[in-house]
């Protein structure tokens, strides 16, 4: 558990972080989203001391993050950041090395974790341990950047507008794997974009910063149903608040139960695309089906429609 | 033949299909127009009855036996057509190197018909027609190497080739007649004490200014204000006439030799290696301190804040990722303060540094200008090896972090 205690950052009279306080769980994700210039990047560069905060203060599992010099801090975190940052002159694995490196692990411990992790990613050790970033594709690079924040078994993963620079399909495909490896390894990541979009699809709890200031801390639904501050629903969107409220939750949890005729629908889409699917084939109701077909329940469009309103 | 309108690279790439045997290289034909004039008149070599008097110029026929004079016109007339066509950059090459070979063996020629046996006195000088020709071939050389466009490693391996082609000929005595090796002959010991006091000038004074250099270049990069300060003043001590920054270094360097008898000791005084050194140092510092600020500036800041995010302390950023990672500038730097004081240590003769500039001031001062050719080829020769040999490091180097 992070814990943000009333968090200031001031760069002469200019406030950038104003008395930021939030409580962020283990083992969830939590988005920080806010326009450019709102602070949110310093919130999250004075987790790991990147910034030193001008008052306030960070414990990670009841520790105080001052506790020890600001590098081994550092090597217990995992850091990505937009465009990667991945060493040009170091091949694939000794990317991935680096803070295994900086904490002395032995040599075959190092070989095993690299050889786990890329293969956690996709990237074939035979074919990629060796190869440099320059020869990998942007959506390779920024797997390369996560496999190498996780390399040391960080319980913290910090990860600032870490999608930023990958076209949407790409995106889409990074972030179905970003929730895979948050349930995979537990971890506990914070991360910072502008994009609502983004914050919606991976967030457990959101956070919406502007001017220095936390304007609300709450599960994405909540921003829709019960938004704090009018810059808060400017940020999520009046005229499709309905859409992106079913988009949060997904078929199965929705189920009702008993079968019923109709397409059949994975139990893993939202509400949203069932909803969709309905309207394109003029079907009133769905079955909800699990990956080897078994129906789960079904889905009436009246109960979707249900979903769509703030309770 | 059709041209597309929609690939202008074709055009750019002078690879236009235009039917073969048309095709003139328009540099080529210039070398070949130059090379032919010179040939036909200028001559070859100046004969001199002794070293100080003005000579007589002979032309190809008069200064070398008539066979010899029509086989290398011959050959020559062959180069300058492989010149004019634009024939392959191998061919070129070949060509380029053939010429050269027959120019250098037409001169030794000469100087051997026209020295009468056993004579010491009469000096064989390469005339202007010999220089010319050297010129135009070593463009024609250089201009093939270029298009090739041959790796670091072959391009070190040609020059080592070419300093060990020479270098035999040397040993063999193949142009033991001509002038310069006459200068040599009367000189030797002597060479090879300057030729080493000349690498010490110019390497000695390259360490100082990359040991100094580097940590200001790298305190210029973390403040823009001490930046500005510090490359505005070496920038003006960049404009100082060597001669002048010499001559300014005498008073202060000598009056710290009487006032410290230690300083005196270690061979600091107003005239002599130590100001050659600290002049030649202080030429060296700017491109060093730029080229290491420039080099550090050029590492992408993601890297830089990657590498702190992830624990690495300050000093391993700077060591492990900054520094490796701006090395091909600095690199380019060092390159560029080489070649400098390979040539500026020249002028250290003046103030008693000693070097190859020693001959090359002898040679004014007794208007012989076969000693002032003793010291100004080996020093081209030095530049031009260390710019061959530093460049092919900066593209391995460069190489290995895109």
């Amino acid at each position: 558990m992070i814990n943000v205690e009333s968090l200031t950052k001031e760069y002469g009279t200019t406030t950038v972080v104003d008395r930021v306080s939030m409580l962020i769980p283990r083992n969830s994700i939590t988005v920080v989203v806010g326009s450019s210039g709102s602070g949110k990047s310093t919130l999250l560069r004075m987790v790991n001391r990147l910034v030193e905060p001008t008052r306030g203060r960070v414990t990670i599992d009841g520790s105080d993050t001052r506790s020890e010099p600001a590098h081994l801090l550092r090597r217990r975190i995992g850091y990505v950041i937009q465009g990667h940052g991945l060493f040009p002159h170091r091949t694939v694995a000794e990317n991935i090395a680096t803070v295994p490196r900086l904490l002395g692990w032995t040599a075959t411990r190092i070989g095993s974790r690299v050889e786990e992790l890329l293969e956690v990613f996709q990237l074939e050790p035979a074919r990629y341990a060796h190869a440099f970033p320059h020869q990998l594709s942007g959506g390779q690079q920024q797997r390369v950047g996560i496999a190498r924040a996780l390399a040391a078994e960080p319980s913290v993963l910090l990860m600032d507008e870490p999608f930023g620079a990958l076209d949407p399909i790409t995106r889409a495909k990074a972030h179905r794997e970003l929730l895979d490896i948050q349930r995979r390894f537990g971890t506990t990541i914070v991360l910072v974009t502008h994009d609502m979009d983004e914050a919606f699809r991976l967030a457990d709890q959101v956070a919406v910063m502007s001017e220095g200031r936390m304007l609300q801390y709450d599960p994405p639904a909540a921003l829709l149903t019960r938004p704090a501050d009018p810059f808060v629903s400017r940020m999520t969107g009046m005229a499709d608040r309905a859409m992106r409220l079913l988009s949060l939750t997904t078929a199965a949890e929705a189920a009702l139960p008993g079968g019923s005729s109709g397409p059949s629908v994975a139990a893993t889409a939202s509400l949203r695309d069932v909803l969709s699917e309905l309207l394109w084939r003029g079907a009133d109701s769905a079955v909800v089906t699990d990956e080897d077909g078994t129906p789960r329940g079904h889905l009436t469009v009246e109960a979707i429609l249900a979903h769509g309103r703030p309770r | 033949m059709k041209r597309g309108i929609g690939h202008p690279a074709a055009t750019l790439a002078g690879d236009i299909p235009v039917p073969r045997g048309h095709r003139v290289d328009r540099l080529g034909a210039l070398l070949a127009v130059v090379g032919i004039a010179a040939f036909v008149f200028l001559p070859l070599v100046v004969f001199k009855s002794n070293r100080l008097v003005p000579g007589d110029p002979r032309g190809w026929l008069e200064a070398l036996p008539r066979w010899a004079a029509l086989g290398s016109a011959a050959t020559l007339a062959l180069v300058a057509i492989v010149a004019l066509r634009a024939s392959s950059a191998a061919l070129r090459l070949g060509a380029a190197l053939l010429g050269l070979v027959i120019v250098a063996l037409a001169v030794a020629a000469a100087a051997n018909a026209l020295t009468p046996p056993g004579n010491r006195i009469v000096r064989v000088a390469p005339g202007s027609g010999f220089w010319v020709l050297l010129v135009a071939l070593g463009l024609l050389m250089t201009d093939a190497v270029t298009r090739l466009r041959p790796g670091p490693g072959l391009r070190v391996l040609f020059l080592a080739l070419l300093i060990a082609l020479v270098g035999f000929a040397l040993s063999r005595g193949v142009f033991d007649n001509l002038s310069v090796m006459r200068e040599y002959a009367v000189n030797a010991d002597r060479f090879a004490r300057e030729f080493r006091q000349h690498l010490w000038l110019a390497l000695g004074s390259l360490a100082a200014a990359v040991v100094v250099g580097l940590p200001i270049g790298i305190v210029c990069h973390r403040s823009a204000r001490l930046r500005a300060a510090m490359l505005g003043t070496l920038n003006v001590i960049e404009t100082i006439p060597s001669l002048a920054l010499f001559g300014i270094l005498m008073a202060p360097l000598g009056a710290l030799a009487a006032a410290v008898p230690l300083a005196a000791a270690l061979g600091i005084q107003g005239i002599g290696t130590a100001p050659a050194i600290i002049a030649l140092f202080l030429y060296a510092l700017l491109p060093i301190v730029a080229n290491t600020a420039a080099g550090l500036r050029r590492v992408s800041p993601a890297i830089v804040e990657a590498a702190r995010g992830m624990g690495m302390t300050s000093w391993q950023v700077l060591v492990s990722v900054e520094l490796v990672l701006a090395l091909p500038v600095i690199l380019t730097g060092i390159r560029i303060v080489l070649v400098q004081n390979i040539g500026l240590a020249t002028i250290a003769a003046l103030i008693g540094g000693g070097g190859l500039g020693t001959f090359v001031f002898q040679g004014i001062g007794q208007t012989a200008i076969d000693l002032v050719l003793l010291g100004a080829i080996p020093t081209v020769a030095l530049a031009f090896t260390a710019a061959v040999v530093l460049d092919a490091i900066v593209e391995i180097t460069e190489r290995a972090r895109r």
